[in-house]
């Protein structure tokens, strides 16, 4: 199983850390790729740090246990990084993204951690974009362009068409959070 | 229709009964120690005993209650004696 | 034609039930299976089925309304999880005794108290001889077929019982994975009309339902259930032949996985065994000759073929996800060890109770009761033979 990437979303309860998942699942899966997405199986709880995992891998996907080694960590709420340990279980090469303001530089010095440390300011987008800090969706195109995981120009057409789904009853939010997914593309640094 | 003794290969599934209204055929005329007499003659056809028989043992027939009594069913409980306004039913030992 | 999709457990479930289209659902919900019966109600609402859907104010009165709307000649379909299973219990067994073929996914989660609402299999391991027939599934794949396939093996003129459809609480239910679902018209056509042999709302042919059945008749009617279980394999497999002519996909009374040259296996059931399957793909790159043993049909238990699958290992440790408190392991290692014992197999079995309240089991956890196996070889002597996996001191 050496296709296989097993992500893990540190978000606080109520910001679509599950979402994020789930979307960055579907996706792929539409891309030909075998997926789970799947939240910590607690208590939910608005504001509580709640994990979510992904698994995407060519082959056949069968554990079904939590992912305990993520090679990529994506965490939605820069305050997290003094309460939780994001890096717990992550190896040497893997790759953590972070909403934050700081540099990459700053970052990995806090983290403690040499691997692939990659700064983004997805509030700073989302306010600006969507018009309220909604950290996700710009996480997942900085997740994208941090690891390469899905070539970009088609993640952003089917995640296109999954938030028209999804906002099928808000269609004026899509465009928002498409610009959110692109800028934080773009906007965020190693 | 099933029979006392038949076994688990013949008879419907689920204890399923398939002909219904079959209490018919079980007769509990024999659980009486007596019988209501119906005297046709006191009877003022008002249909209580009828619409009291707990097993619909009083006969009716084209409004006429005078028909019969049931004795392969009637099992001798008489209420029909009891609710009778003019006692034109009497209870007899079996 | 088939589609891809990516969804959660219960979304595929709701999605099954969709497709099979009966024509009474009455449900309650619960956790871990309140989004399937959610879903489908939409489906229901926005007119996508042709189901009355009852309300209900309990589980008790769920199974109660799905036997009264079975019994009355229609296909009729609930579900439910843990303490609700508990609710309907002795409607279960008139279900079963009364011959209805209704099928019902369980989202198996664990039996309070202390209350919890994760994963394990106490619900449906108490329920296994209520005379219901019980499918597990590693994924939400396999139990999206395996609803399919109940309908038509609960609905079997050999069959006529119903079945339980089970899923691992969360694990399956709420974790998105890709999935192959079929075409609607598929399913329609496979699952085809049913037929009820004798029902109530037949005013040609008036019956009566549930009768008092005393000592002259009840065992007699038992033994038509005894009769009707054993057919069940038979039917299992015919129909999953029939279901891999539209799926492509092949299922049997259970699966073996690397068992052929195995000299060690484990045998479970649910979602933990795609989690064993990866540790037997690690033992078998360091040269172990691991396997795995996954059972789909549960009840009835399939003893001769497993004991069969299982007779040339030199040791065999069974998983189970619930306890049974009787001192002499978990409900699938009875059921094994006897198979075993009926053939005078010569293998050593042993007994991993885990998971209890969802309680994650890893690939290395799995890797460990391969050790101890490999010890049990090695010096022909069982230590331990009821252990308890991942629990803490």
């Amino acid at each position: 199983m050496t296709s296989l990437t097993e992500i893990r979303w540190h978000g606080r309860g109520g910001q679509g850390s599950k979402t994020a998942s789930i979307l960055l699942g579907k996706v792929a899966a539409k891309t030909g790729k075998n997926i789970q997405a799947f939240p910590e199986y607690g208590p939910e709880r608005m504001g509580a740090p709640v994990l979510a995992y992904n698994r995407i891998s060519e082959d056949k996907i069968t554990v079904h246990c939590q992912v305990t080694e993520p090679s990529t960590v994506a965490v939605l709420d820069p305050t997290l990084l003094s309460v939780v340990d994001v890096t717990d279980g992550v190896p040497a090469d893997g790759t953590i993204i972070v909403n934050t303001t700081e540099d990459g530089a700053e970052l990995k010095e806090k983290l403690g951690f040499d691997g692939d440390v990659w700064a983004v300011d997805a509030y700073g987008i989302s306010t600006e974009e969507i018009g309220a800090p909604f950290p996700n969706t710009p996480m997942l195109g900085a997740l994208i362009k941090a690891t390469g995981l899905l070539p970009y120009e088609g993640f952003l057409e089917e995640i296109k068409k999954e938030f028209e789904k999804k906002f099928a009853h808000k269609p004026e939010v899509v465009e928002g959070n498409l610009a959110s997914i692109e800028r934080a593309y773009q906007e965020v640094k190693n | 229709m099933v029979k006392p003794g038949d076994g688990y290969k013949d008879i419907p599934k689920g204890g399923l009964i398939l002909e219904v209204g079959n209490a018919k055929s079980y007769k509990t005329g024999g659980w009486r120690t007596e019988r209501p007499i119906l005297d046709k003659e006191e009877c003022i056809n008002c249909h209580l005993c009828w619409a009291f028989c707990p097993d619909s043992s009083v006969l009716s027939e084209d409004g006429d209650v005078k028909a019969e009594i049931d004795y392969d069913h009637c099992k001798g409980c008489g209420i029909c004696a009891y609710e009778c306004p003019v006692n034109a039913i009497e209870m007899e030992k079996e | 034609m088939s589609n891809q999709v990516a969804l959660t457990g219960n979304e595929v479930m709701a999605q099954a039930m969709r497709q099979i289209n009966p024509d009474v659902v009455a449900a309650y919900p619960i956790t871990p299976q309140t989004a399937m019966v959610q879903v489908f109600s939409q489906f229901v609402a926005d007119g996508n089925v042709d189901t009355e859907y009852v309300t209900v104010e309990s589980e008790h009165s769920a199974m109660s309304a799905t036997v009264g709307a079975s019994a009355a000649g229609s296909r009729a379909m609930t579900a439910t999880a843990a303490n609700g299973l508990a609710l309907m219990w002795e409607i279960l067994y008139i279900a079963s005794g009364t011959r209805l073929p209704i099928v019902m996914p369980v989202v198996n989660r664990a039996l309070s108290g202390p209350i919890n609402i994760h994963c394990d299999h106490s619900d449906a391991m108490g329920a296994r001889d209520a005379g219901w027939i019980q499918f597990f599934a590693e994924n939400a794949q396999e139990a999206y077929d395996n609803a399919i396939q109940a309908v038509r093996i609960s609905e079997h003129e050999d069959v006529r019982l119903p079945s339980m459809v089970n899923l691992d609480g969360f694990i399956i239910s709420h974790a998105v994975e890709n999935l192959e679902i079929l075409a609607d018209d598929e399913v329609e056509e496979f699952v085809g009309e049913y037929h009820a042999d004798n029902y109530l709302l037949n005013s040609e042919s008036p019956i009566a339902v549930g009768p008092l059945d005393l000592q002259d008749f009840y065992f007699e009617h038992k033994m038509q259930q005894s009769v009707a279980v054993e057919n069940v394999k038979d039917v299992v497999l015919k129909v999953a032949e029939e279901y891999k002519g539209i799926s492509g996909r092949e299922y049997g009374l259970f699966e073996e996985y690397k068992l052929d040259d195995a000299e060690i296996a484990v045998v479970a059931l649910g979602s933990t065994t795609g989690t064993a399957k990866a540790a037997v793909d690690n033992l078998r790159e360091q040269g172990v000759k691991a396997g795995l043993l996954k059972i789909r049909l549960y009840r009835p238990f399939p003893a001769q073929e497993i004991a069969d699958a299982l007779k040339d290992l030199k040791a065999v440790a069974i998983l189970d996800r619930a306890e049974t408190f009787s001192t002499t392991g978990g409900p699938v290692f009875a059921d094994v060890k006897a198979a075993l014992y009926d053939i005078k197999a010569d293998v050593e079995a042993t007994n991993y109770i885990y998971g209890l309240g969802g309680r994650d089991i890893k690939v290395g956890e799995i890797e460990s009761v391969f050790t101890d196996l490999q010890q049990v070889v090695e010096t022909g002597n069982v230590e331990q033979t009821i252990n308890y996996l991942g629990v803490r001191e």
